[in-house]
């Protein structure tokens, strides 16, 4: 059977989909934050899909500029997960409800 | 294998910097306030860093009239077809046009004002240091590299920059535990919008084959760089526009993106709120027009735009009556700046008609941006002051009887809040008049709608507005027999309230928002070529 960028496409949509979806459900802040990661890493799939389909480099090199992108927000995202554990070493995303109206 | 290197010559492209200035001042002003205070003791003395992004936004703004002067005299422009002078920079990533002067100087201009009015809060607070700044000025790097992408790419780039640096703000008061989970959630629906973001330029490069603006522009009229025309997937570019649309309407804070709103306004440091409601908004829209006009603005235009049509009415409506019920008033400023981005969205749908109303809906929106920035930072410094120490004195209540403590204070504020309200002689009034013009003249039925809910909106509005006025016109005494119970507790909060420090250089930006409020109601004028230019700039 032949793969084609269709069955990368679908992967990708399906990371993508498994990401926001545990985003949504999941309650560990920690977890939530992999959840991003997927759905980014998912999004670079297509690109690199997308890029050999269409015989055009832009694809790929957006991929590298991502890749960047993704540990920036993973620097800034564990500090702010670390300093919000480090009040309430047990705290599930159901914690940080001080703020409602 | 030093001949290996010499065979191979590597082609950069070549880069005039002069055009790059305003990136290049504010995100390296703020790489080396860091650098500098982390190696020089003398850099970390009280105000210095305040002093230091001051001067870096002053020099970027001064900046912008001689690249005008250059954009102008210009022989042979990158022009598109409104002749529009325009330059293409690193080998078209970035465009340096009227727009991006525009969007540069507010963003500028709201960089100079927070840092003045964050300088107050950190004394106050306890927290004298410089990365309050550094991230400040690095945001604002972003945001004016957001609204000047040519590429795709660039764009999701810029909008991290403006954004990661957010998020950082908003838990950096370390002592409230609001501030924190504020900097979580921002972070975490933040960086889900990006994703989504994301996704929406890989559908979109997947159909069209580019991911630069003119490219996506020019495969969708059929006429691409190679003058062939490409089998477009139009199904698969609407939804690569539906999922950039909801990237750009959550930074925007627009219906149904606008659940995070108010709880990360509620927990962030005051003065950071004010630059999330001005530079961050005025970079989110400078981006979202320039992608959708520039790089969506032909045959999909008349899909999207009744997108933005809903996402305008909604949002008008949420933060409007939603406003009403709230008791802090940082919460109420909230859907306040919702029910604002709604006004906006109502100019961008007048922007996305063809030619003649269009210029008119970017003009309103462009216009609309510079009041706004304006008015809600002006609101905020003033926030931020009554919020006294611990920034937690925000209930409405604790403007009961401002106008006899601080008069100066409460003039000023009363008349931000006319700004908000969009009463005359204010520059809200033009502002709001503006858009629903704009929206008015594309003369179809859910136009008229869409202007009808606007009017009923800014209605509804007034009343929140002025529920904090008469607050703070009322005397102490006059509270309600209720509260008079509690006699004790009354005049320890009296005690407090008379214990408000006013720090002289927050109390000049409230005046600067206020006077600027007015003289923008009284001569709306002002400005007005820069702004035509700005909005024509985006013909291309």
């Amino acid at each position: 059977m032949e793969v084609t960028t269709t069955w990368y496409l679908v992967l990708s949509a399906v990371l993508f989909a498994l990401g926001s979806f545990g985003l949504l459900v999941r309650r560990n802040p920690l977890v939530m934050f992999m959840c991003v990661e997927l759905m980014l890493n998912a999004v670079n799939i297509s690109f690199v899909a997308f890029s050999r389909s269409l015989r055009d480099l832009a694809g790929q090199t957006a991929v590298f500029f991502v890749l960047v992108v993704a540990a920036a927000e993973v620097v800034v995202g564990l500090s702010i997960v670390v300093a919000l554990l480090r009040r309430n070493p047990t705290a599930t995303v159901d914690d940080f409800a001080e703020m409602k109206g | 294998m030093m001949s290996l290197f010499a065979q191979v010559p590597v082609s950069t492209p070549e880069i005039q910097w002069f055009y790059l200035a305003p990136i290049l001042i504010l995100a390296l002003g703020g790489v080396l306030l860091i650098t500098l205070t982390s190696v020089a003791p003398v850099m970390r003395g009280r105000h210095i860093s305040a002093l230091f992004t001051v001067a870096t936004g002053v020099l970027a703004l001064a900046f912008l009239p001689f690249i005008a002067a250059r954009l102008d005299g210009l022989v042979d422009p990158v022009a598109g077809q409104g002749g529009r002078p325009a330059v293409d920079l690193v080998s078209s990533a970035l465009v340096v046009d009227h727009f991006t002067l525009w969007v540069s100087g507010l963003i500028s201009v709201a960089v100079i004002l927070v840092a003045v009015m964050l300088d107050g809060y950190l004394e106050r607070e306890g927290f004298e240091s410089p990365e309050w700044y550094a991230l400040l000025l690095i945001s604002a790097s972003g945001g004016v590299i957001l609204a000047s992408a040519e590429d795709l790419i660039v764009t999701f780039l810029g909008l991290e920059i403006l954004s990661i640096a957010v998020y950082v703000l908003a838990a950096l008061h370390l002592r409230r535990s609001e501030s924190q989970e504020a900097g979580f959630k921002y972070f975490i629906l933040g960086a889900l919008s990006s994703a989504i973001f994301l996704y929406g330029i890989a559908m979109v490069y997947g159909a069209t084959g580019s991911t630069t603006l003119t490219g996506v522009a020019g495969s969708m009229t059929g006429r691409n760089a190679a003058g062939l025309s490409p089998a477009v997937d139009s199904s698969l570019v609407m939804v690569g526009i539906a999922l950039m649309l909801i990237g750009f309407g959550f930074k925007v804070s627009a219906f149904p993106l606008h659940i995070w709103t108010p709880d990360v306004y509620q927990g962030s440091p005051t003065p950071i709120v004010g630059f999330m409601t001005s530079a961050v908004k005025v970079a989110a829209f400078g981006g979202m027009m320039r992608v959708f006009l520039v790089g969506f603005g032909g045959t999909f235009a008349s899909d999207w735009r009744v997108l933005v049509l809903f996402m305008a009415g909604f949002t008008i409506l949420f933060g409007s009556f939603l406003a009403i019920v709230q008791t802090n008033i940082k919460r109420t400023m909230a859907f306040s700046s919702i029910a604002h981005a709604g006004f906006m969205l109502v100019g961008l749908y007048a922007a996305a008609s063809p030619v003649a109303i269009g210029d008119t809906g970017k003009r309103a929106v462009l216009f609309y941006l510079l009041a706004y920035t304006f008015m809600s930072i002006g609101t905020f410094a003033v926030i931020s002051i009554v919020g006294k120490k611990g920034d937690g004195n925000h209930s409405i209540e604790a403007y009961r009887g401002l106008a006899k403590r601080e008069p100066l204070l409460a003039m000023a504020f009363t008349v931000l809040l006319f700004g908000q309200v969009g009463a005359p002689f204010t520059a809200g009034f033009f502002a709001k008049f503006r858009v629903i013009a704009a929206a008015a003249q594309v003369e179809r039925t859910e136009a008229y709608i869409l202007a009808g809910v606007a009017m009923l909106g800014a209605a509804v509005g007034a009343y929140l507005y002025l529920r904090v006025v008469v607050a703070m016109f009322l005397d102490v005494q006059e509270s309600p027999s209720t509260e008079m119970a509690d006699s004790a507790d009354e005049t320890l909060a009296l005690v407090e309230v008379r214990a408000l420090e006013v720090p002289p250089a927050t109390l000049a930006v409230v005046l600067l928002a206020a006077v600027v409020t007015l003289v923008l109601g009284i001569f709306p004028d002002i400005g007005s070529g820069a702004l035509a230019e700005a909005a024509l700039a985006l013909v291309r």
